[in-house]
């Protein structure tokens, strides 16, 4: 039974690790076949910091995710200290369900749905070419909002609702409550949700696909175009690049906290539904 | 003093939600209900329900078909692998299931066109694996640009998903009330099937939406592994809004569909869970 468990795990890893050790050993590869490896060389990795499209690529996505990070992060903190103190029971539900629309929704919904609005406000105003980096930014920020809304929220909720109370009776007036007692305690929550936010965006094909015009490119439309012409190495070893970076921080990251939580309480599984967009988005991603 | 910070609060509360609640409005509701307006206007805006008709018209209805199945069998695919791996892993020291859980993730950070580019480097006819099986002697089998192929690439991408909640909601599960149902007689096989089956299956719903959802909707691995030798409803709808063949009010009625399909199915699966789950946990 312990020997069939292993067996099984040992096929599973490699069902999910073999596209990756493809990836990595291609990148390495002299020649431009991406099925057959001609001898070992670092071409690729060469060519890739010469393309001046992948660099600009890498550049914008970095510059949309942080925006659209910030931009979320600031707007969903602020909804969900505001959404904690609703008082009316159906307006908070009403907020809530509205809220998770964009998660439940399936990636391409939500993206032709904004394309179709921007079309719509873009022809009406006579605009030429409306999608940009603007439409972009707010069709980032419309889909990481849930995750770092769900991200503060529950931190809000643990809070004890008499210690910014007491801030109070000492005098504080509430901003400085806000700012002082409550934002401190609830900050977890807050990176947490801005790192969702962050890779989220920096993952999002399916939805950027249709929000974005052909003046600002992310890196995963850059390779959704480069797949749809033929594909050299060099996006493999671009792949390569991100997954090193992704592998030494997530290790960090881990060994970092090794003291800190265990292991149940860091709910694999609201980060796993983080990537999920990212997946077919984000992944899709 | 006091009664005024309240109310200061509860203003300040107000307002905090306002930018959230502004959003919400443009960029969510608004959208959909362009979706809406779309599915019942002609190019010139005039009412018309010709767009959903030609939604029943046998081509369309084929998709939709087509691309439920797929989306099933991947999902019943992920099921069955994810539901004994995510046991594993609940049984292993703490240590070691921070490690598996780790492994699990990491595919998920991969960019997902490029790991299903991959995939199409090892399927093709004259690919990794129709290499190997040559060279031991075995014929090539033709497995790029099949359904084969496109189930064997939503179950690579959305596996993960599958497997974490399962795991979630397994590793939650009290010890003690394992170890009470082995001292009251339970065998390996009975305690799985009468006392982690029925607690997990909260995390199976979810991973089977998490599953499914994304399935039903890709484009991008029908394209690569399918080879537009057919089409999904995900490729039909893109094809509308960035493809050659451009037309809104046709792709919204499409997505109108899939979304309100979605829809309906979890808040019918979410209904029977709740129901279920509650009183599986009043049971014990």
């Amino acid at each position: 039974m312990k020997v069939l468990g292993r067996l099984w795990l040992i096929l599973v890893f490699i069902f999910l690790y073999a596209p990756i050790a493809v990836m990595i050993l291609i990148s390495f590869n002299s020649g431009e076949s991406t099925t057959e490896m001609q001898g070992l060389s670092l071409y690729w990795y060469r060519e890739l910091f010469r393309d001046k499209a992948t660099l600009e690529a890498l550049k914008n996505t970095l510059l949309l995710s942080v925006s659209a990070a910030v931009l979320s992060t600031v707007i969903g903190t602020l909804a969900a200290v505001g959404i904690d103190r609703m008082k009316n029971r159906f307006m908070r539900g009403a907020v809530m369900s509205v809220t998770n629309i964009p998660m439940m929704n399936p990636d391409i919904v939500t993206g032709i749905s904004l394309m179709l609005l921007f079309v719509f406000v873009g022809t009406l105003l006579g605009l030429e070419s409306y999608l940009s980096f603007w439409t972009l930014l707010i069709a980032h920020v419309t889909f990481n909002l849930p995750y770092v809304i769900l991200s503060v929220l529950p931190k809000i909720k643990q809070m004890d609702k008499n210690i910014p109370e007491a801030a109070l009776d000492l005098g504080c007036t509430p901003w400085q409550s806000f700012f002082r007692v409550e934002l401190p305690f609830i900050m977890p929550g807050i990176a947490t949700g801005f790192i969702m936010a962050f890779t989220l965006s920096f993952d999002d094909f399916v939805i950027s696909n249709f929000t974005s015009g052909s003046s600002f490119e992310t890196l995963t439309i850059h390779i959704y175009s480069m797949i749809k012409k033929s594909v050299k190495p060099d996006i493999y070893a671009l792949s390569t690049l991100i997954f090193a970076v992704v592998l030494l921080l997530l290790v960090v990251s881990n060994l970092s906290d090794r003291d800190g939580e265990p292991a149940k309480e860091k709910s694999p599984e609201r980060r796993g539904a983080a990537r999920f967009r990212g997946k077919e988005g984000g992944a899709a991603k | 003093m006091a009664a005024r910070g309240t109310r200061g609060q509860g203003l300040m509360a107000r307002a905090a939600a306002s930018p959230h609640i502004v959003w919400s409005v443009l960029f969510i509701i608004a959208p959909l209900l362009f979706v809406v307006y779309y599915t019942f206007t002609d190019a010139d805006g005039a009412f018309t329900t010709e767009n959903v008709s030609r939604l029943f018209t046998s081509n369309y209805v084929l998709i939709f078909v087509n691309s439920v199945c797929l989306a099933f069998i991947a999902t019943v695919i992920c099921l069955v692998i994810a539901y004994p791996t995510a046991y594993l892993f609940s049984r292993m020291k703490a240590k070691r299931q921070r490690a598996a859980v780790l492994l699990i993730m990491i595919p998920l950070w991969m960019n997902f066109l490029i790991t299903t580019y991959s995939w199409m480097t090892l399927l093709e006819d004259t690919g990794i694996i129709n290499s190997a099986l040559r060279r031991i002697g075995l014929g090539a089998a033709h497995m790029i640009n099949t359904p084969g192929a496109v189930v064997v690439g939503m179950v690579f991408c959305f596996l993960p998903y599958m497997i974490l909640p399962i795991y979630t909601v397994m590793s939650g599960i009290d010890e003690k009330l394992l170890e009470a149902s082995a001292d009251l007689g339970c065998n390996g096989w009975q305690r799985l099937v009468r006392v982690v089956m029925p607690m997990s299956l909260s995390g199976v719903v979810s991973g089977i939406t998490m599953v499914f959802v994304p399935s039903i909707s890709t484009f991008y691995i029908s394209q690569k592994l399918g080879g537009g030798t057919f089409q999904l409803i995900g490729d039909t709808i893109e094809s509308y809004f960035v493809g050659s063949a451009i037309n809104y009010h046709f792709g919204a009625a499409l997505s109108l569909v899939l979304m309100v399909l979605i829809l309906i199915s979890m808040a019918v699966m979410n209904h029977y869970t709740d129901s279920e789950s509650g009183e599986r946990t009043k049971m014990v």
